[in-house]
């Protein structure tokens, strides 16, 4: 996991997404880990053919960047929010986090992960007033050991939230959204589906059933919105169109 | 107004159907557009066998035009099904139109033998894309023994009413159409994308698109394509669905007077997100409502009927 910062312009709002674009490589949507209208940063996992080339880049290098695209987190001034971050779903929680204390928020981030090592964006959390972080490990080596959604469950038993967000695996948030529906939270759920276009016309992240493309609908949904997706936490489609399990 | 038309036979409860390729992939897709007012769903292109398409970026869009290379990603027929069947057994009154493409003609029959039980209101093909049997690689949409010999071929084995579309990127789109007329297409679908077109990133000095090239669709080229419209009509009796840069309800009627019955509804799902349908739709009805036309069928070559119609422009 790297995080790569941009000399870039756009003015973009926390759950938002850009396409970064390598030449005669792949263009493949990123989420927005920070952006001030004056510098853009991505934090990118490295997974396959594009990602390893991002990885690649040297200090100087171009790419091309679109958008942004999709709909954002959003809040209300003063509101106590949970976040419940996995993987590189922390980043674009940490720009909305940084948003939201400065509209006077309190926030719980949450994050989890296999080792300690794999925890992203801890430090920069722990330096925003008004956030207080709760980690979790599989092995225990930091934090409480087990999931994330177990401290998000804890929490929940001791004090009301105004909301909840949540970005990750899909595994984690259909628990976190599960909670949120028992208790009644309003929740949002950044869901992640194959794009290509970013714009809604190839039709690549429509969800069943509503059919709806995920890049112009979302990514960002509320949460009475993924109670209509059939498919969310049980499977996805690839660049084919065909349906993987979780 | 009873804005529903025949075409083929089928009742299209309006005349404005999803182009090919649009966002056209899953059942809920389709059931998402009906519901949001499309007359008529064609699906995107399906190959027999599951098809790799580019890498992105796919497609650029602007105010001008949109140039695609989306190289027709397809997981093949047999999943495709699913999607046919899901659809169809909701009976929702929106007929759906099956495009199919292949590489061989034997590969377009298959399709349609595959097609055939599930029937579906029409079957589109589209003949746009290279024949590997060619030394060439020709589009069998270039050449009339080729285009021919696949309606022929296609026509052969199913009773479902079959429409051939037709690319714009030839000098005799006349010919083509009589070629495939003759050999016993029940409609036709004009056009296809133009070109292919090239687009640069000056930064880098790249082409965008990760096929470089792609087909360009959109405003810029509605003269084009509305031309080739009534091209066809003047030279076949078939009924046409006409597309090619539609955005507005007026863009739709001249498709109608150029000689298209159905028409196409695909870049204004960018100018106009999924809207479009309704949003079209409406500005027919107020047009027609306001010039006296009572049916949309009224309109439909309307312009060959102004002019001397044995007259070529
Ligand atoms: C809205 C959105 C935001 C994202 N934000 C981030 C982020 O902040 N950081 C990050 O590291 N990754 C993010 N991703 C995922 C990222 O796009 C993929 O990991 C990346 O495209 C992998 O490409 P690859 O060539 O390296 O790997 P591949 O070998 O092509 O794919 C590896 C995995 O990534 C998935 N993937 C590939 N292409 C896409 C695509 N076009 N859309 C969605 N998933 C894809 C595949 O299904 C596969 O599981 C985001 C995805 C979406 C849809
Ligand atoms: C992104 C995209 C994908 C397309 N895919 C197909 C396809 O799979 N099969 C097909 O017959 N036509 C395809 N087309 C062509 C359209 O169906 C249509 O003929 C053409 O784009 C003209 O309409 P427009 O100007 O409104 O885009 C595609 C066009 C675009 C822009």
């Amino acid at each position: 996991m790297k995080t790569f910062i941009f000399d870039c312009d756009f003015q973009v709002q926390p759950g938002q997404f850009v396409n970064v674009w390598l030449p005669r490589i792949d263009e493949k949507p990123m989420s927005v880990a920070f952006a001030d209208g004056k510098e853009l940063h991505l934090t990118i996992a490295d997974v396959g053919p594009f990602s390893r080339a991002m990885h690649e880049l040297k200090v100087g290098d171009q790419v091309g960047l679109r958008g942004p695209y999709g709909k954002a987190f959003t809040f209300e001034p003063n509101q106590s929010i949970a976040m419940v971050g996995g993987g590189f779903g922390s980043a674009p929680l940490y720009f909305t986090a940084f948003h939201a204390v400065q509209a006077g928020c309190t926030i719980d981030f949450i994050i989890g992960a296999r080792r300690e090592d794999l925890l992203i964006y801890r430090e920069r959390v722990e330096k925003l007033k008004g956030a207080t972080l709760h980690v979790s490990t599989d092995d225990g080596s930091v934090g409480h050991k087990g999931y994330n959604v177990e401290i998000l469950q804890k929490l929940m038993n001791e004090k009301n939230y105004d909301m909840i967000m949540t970005c990750g695996p899909e595994v984690m948030m259909a628990a976190v959204a599960r909670i949120a529906d028992e208790k009644k939270v309003p929740a949002q759920i950044s869901l992640e589906r194959y794009m290509k276009c970013g714009f809604g016309l190839c039709g690549n992240c429509c969800v069943d059933k509503t059919g709806d493309a995920i890049c112009t609908k979302g990514p960002v949904v509320p949460l009475e919105y993924v109670k209509q997706v059939e498919e969310f936490g049980k499977y996805h489609r690839d660049d084919l169109g065909k349906k993987h399990k979780f | 107004m009873d804005t529903s038309i025949d075409f083929l036979g089928v009742t299209f409860p309006n005349p404005l159907v999803l182009c090919s390729g649009y966002l056209g992939i899953t059942a809920s897709t389709w059931d998402n557009l009906a519901r949001k007012g499309a007359g008529g769903i064609t699906t995107k292109s399906i190959w027999l066998n599951e098809h790799k398409g580019h890498n992105n970026p796919v497609i650029l869009a602007n105010e001008d035009f949109i140039c695609n290379a989306v190289g027709v990603p397809d997981a093949g027929i047999e999943k495709a099904k699913e999607e046919f069947k899901e659809y169809l057994k909701r009976n929702n009154g929106v007929p759906l139109i099956v495009n199919i493409i292949g590489g061989k003609a034997d590969d377009f029959v298959a399709i349609t033998e595959a097609v055939n039980e599930l029937k579906p209101q029409l079957i589109e093909v589209n003949i746009s894309c290279p024949n590997v049997e060619d030394e060439h690689g020709k589009p069998f949409a270039t050449s009339c023994p080729d285009a021919a010999r696949v309606t022929k071929m296609v026509k052969s084995v199913t009773d479902i009413p079959i429409i051939i579309k037709l690319s714009p990127n030839v000098e005799n789109i006349q010919e083509i159409a009589q070629a495939v007329v003759e050999a016993g297409a029940d409609g036709i679908t004009a056009i296809n994308t133009y070109g292919p077109g090239l687009v640069i990133d000056i930064d880098s000095a790249q082409p965008i698109l990760a096929n470089k090239v792609g087909g360009v669709s959109g405003p810029g080229i509605k003269p084009l394509a509305v031309k080739k419209v009534f091209d066809i009509a003047a030279a076949v009796d078939v009924p046409i669905i006409g597309m090619g840069g539609v955005k507005t309800g007026r863009d739709a009627i001249e498709f109608m007077m150029a000689g298209a019955t159905l028409v196409g509804i695909g870049s204004a799902l960018y100018y106009r997100g999924e809207a479009a349908f309704k949003i079209v739709l409406d500005e027919m009805v107020e047009w027609c409502e306001a010039s006296g036309v009572k049916s949309f069928s009224e309109i439909v070559k309307k312009t060959h009927s102004v002019l001397d119609s044995s007259s070529s422009l």
